[in-house]
């Protein structure tokens, strides 16, 4: 019943997470990490680590917040007009639980349109959570997309 | 038979202006990759992406796929990626080993490393009494005209004649000479994780933007400013931000007019230098520490020549931006007309202490990974500037910015004092594009 719990817990933490995203709540979304977190999507499996690593992202909060500020920015030309995502996130698996934190592994699939293209990013995410008072914070987000290493037709600008 | 279709080219280039259609015909876009692309020296690779025998990377120039494979004898081939037989693609992976030797997935025809035939099945019963036999010339995989390696960079051209790879790149070979001689010991090494991105855009949009030093405070000037606010925070908080902020903030504190204070150097062939800001030496103590392996291995005078170097940016017509004081280029590779891509790679100076080049991959994921915070509006330009070329709303583009006060200097073109937003540089490529195309 308590590993229930967590479970349950777990996955409305992943859906606010990609709610957040898709409603563009930048803010929100950012202090949903420890401050030390990092969002890491590395561009390719094997990688083990972002420090001195090649890295699609790899940002602390602070580098989130330069990122929000600039799509933010009224003249952040290739974001007017702004898109639209869709995150659906599944198969959601805790992989360890202990006295402070969860690792949890989770599958996304993401639709974003932009002006009028459709793309579609999907993969792993791997989420370790630390349990604080007011729930869980992301001390670190590992993302895995399967197509990391695909041509990008134009390039990512939000997180994913 | 394309030069009838395209009866007067010369009407096409001004000193000043050219035609829109120069970036959307797709007649034009074929004369140039027959003319440009398929003649000229073309970047395939570095040698450390192919460092064992057998190890290969598929690599497009002009229209031809490419295989840039290591040999057994340790020479590196560049070959047609296809099979004498049926023509079928002979690399069907972007990268890998072929191992001992090259096996097509038809037939099992195999071939050695340099393309030589060495194998065909059936080859006593199959095929006595007729044209086909080991030693046939023909029956072998086809290698580039030509290929050359500068410092490790290798180049091919599919022309058999031309000027060899030092005439080609003159001057700018300075690009690979600054970037390997930061290296202690004198040479750098891939990175091996390339970023691929897709540009909705001719491949000359590209070239024109990298050398345009009025661009940067306009189109990235959200980034500067965001990084900005944030460098200052930290500051704030910490008494000095990460040098990556600053790399980013600077692209809006130089204002508009600042960026006159830049030079570009136009050479031949359409090749070109921007000078500029990357080239200051910070006092951290990272970089005092890189110093003073330098000094140790090159000696204080000769150090001082090699950080003195003041650039930018390289540009080397017709497909690589080579930004040597960070140690990463850009290779572009024309799809179509409209679509072009760009393959990005990062260096690691051999010798060097770790921070240094931990500062430089910070560039190249900020700037440069396909979450860019800076390219993404330049690749949002681009794809504008092509729409609109593709309407009938004017039929010029203009370079006329700092026209006429150009100097010319052995056999260079450098801007003036104070003109360093020259568009100079994009005469002088369609100075060259224009000798290209008249064959």
């Amino acid at each position: 019943m308590a590993k229930n719990g967590v479970q349950h817990e777990v996955e409305q933490f992943l859906y606010r997470q990609s709610e957040l995203l898709d409603g563009k709540q930048w803010q929100g979304w950012i202090d949903l990490f420890t401050p030390d977190g990092v969002y890491w999507m590395p561009p390719e499996p094997s990688h083990t680590t972002w420090e001195g690593m090649p890295a699609i992202f790899a940002e602390d909060k602070n580098l989130m917040t330069v990122r929000m500020k600039r799509i933010l920015h009224p003249d952040a030309w290739s974001q007017r007009p702004l898109w639209e995502t869709n995150h659906v996130v599944s198969n959601v698996v805790i992989e360890k639980e202990t006295k402070n934190e969860v690792l949890v592994r989770s599958r996304f699939h993401m639709l974003e349109l932009r002006r009028d293209d459709v793309r579609h990013f999907a993969g792993r995410y791997l989420h370790t959570l630390k349990k604080t008072a007011k729930g869980f914070a992301i001390k670190l987000q590992r993302v895995d997309m399967a197509n990391a290493q695909a041509a990008y037709d134009y390039v990512i600008q939000a997180w994913v | 038979m394309l030069q009838e279709r395209i009866p007067d080219l010369s009407k096409y280039v001004e000193p000043d202006r050219v035609r829109r259609e120069v970036y959307t015909s797709p007649e034009i876009f074929e004369l140039e990759m027959e003319r440009i692309h398929e003649k000229v020296w073309i970047y395939c690779g570095h040698e450390t992406q192919v460092p064992k025998a057998g190890d290969y990377y598929t690599v497009q120039i002009g229209r031809q796929p490419m295989i840039m494979v290591r040999g057994s004898e340790g020479k590196i081939h560049v070959l047609y990626n296809r099979c004498p037989h049926r023509g079928n693609m002979i690399a069907g992976d972007r990268k890998g080993n072929t191992g001992e030797f090259f096996r097509c997935s038809y037939h099992a025809w195999t071939f050695k490393h340099d393309g030589k035939l060495r194998s065909i099945p059936m080859m006593e019963s199959g095929y006595a009494g007729t044209r086909i036999n080991k030693d046939s010339p023909e029956l072998c995989m086809k290698h580039a005209a030509r290929v050359e390696n500068y410092r490790g960079f290798v180049f091919a051209s599919l022309a058999k004649d031309g000027p060899s790879l030092k005439e080609f790149l003159g001057k700018a070979i300075v690009a690979f000479d600054d970037m390997c001689d930061r290296a202690p010991e004198g040479s750098v090494e891939v990175v091996p994780t390339c970023f691929r991105v897709i540009q909705h855009s001719n491949w000359k949009i590209f070239l024109e933007n990298q050398l345009d030093a009025l661009h940067p405070s306009v189109t990235h000037q959200s980034t500067g400013r965001a990084a900005h606010d944030v460098e200052k925070l930290i500051e704030k908080e910490t008494g000095k931000s990460p040098i990556a902020y600053h790399m980013l903030s600077a692209f809006a504190t130089v204002t508009i007019d600042k960026w006159d204070n830049f030079q570009t150097i136009n050479y031949p062939y359409g090749h070109c230098i921007l000078t500029g800001y990357m080239g200051l030496r910070p006092q951290d103590p990272d970089t005092l520490a890189y110093d003073k392996v330098m000094i140790k291995a090159y000696g204080k005078k000769r150090f001082e020549e090699i950080v003195g170097v003041n650039i930018h940016h390289v540009l080397l017509y017709p497909g690589l931006s080579v930004q040597s004081p960070l140690q990463q280029l850009r290779a572009v590779r024309p799809l179509g007309v409209d679509k072009t891509l760009t393959e990005i790679w990062h260096f690691r100076l051999k010798g060097a202490p770790e921070p240094i080049y931990r500062r430089s991959l910070a560039y190249y994921n900020l700037v440069n990974s396909p979450s860019t915070l800076i390219n993404a509006d330049d690749l949002e330009n681009f794809w504008k500037c092509h729409q609109g070329l593709s309407s009938d709303g004017g039929d010029w583009v203009s370079f006329a910015r700092h026209m006429g006060r150009d100097l010319e200097k052995d056999g260079a073109v450098e801007t003036a004092p104070n003109c360093g937003t020259s568009e100079a540089p994009m005469r002088n490529q369609m100075k060259a594009w224009a000798e290209y195309l008249r064959g």
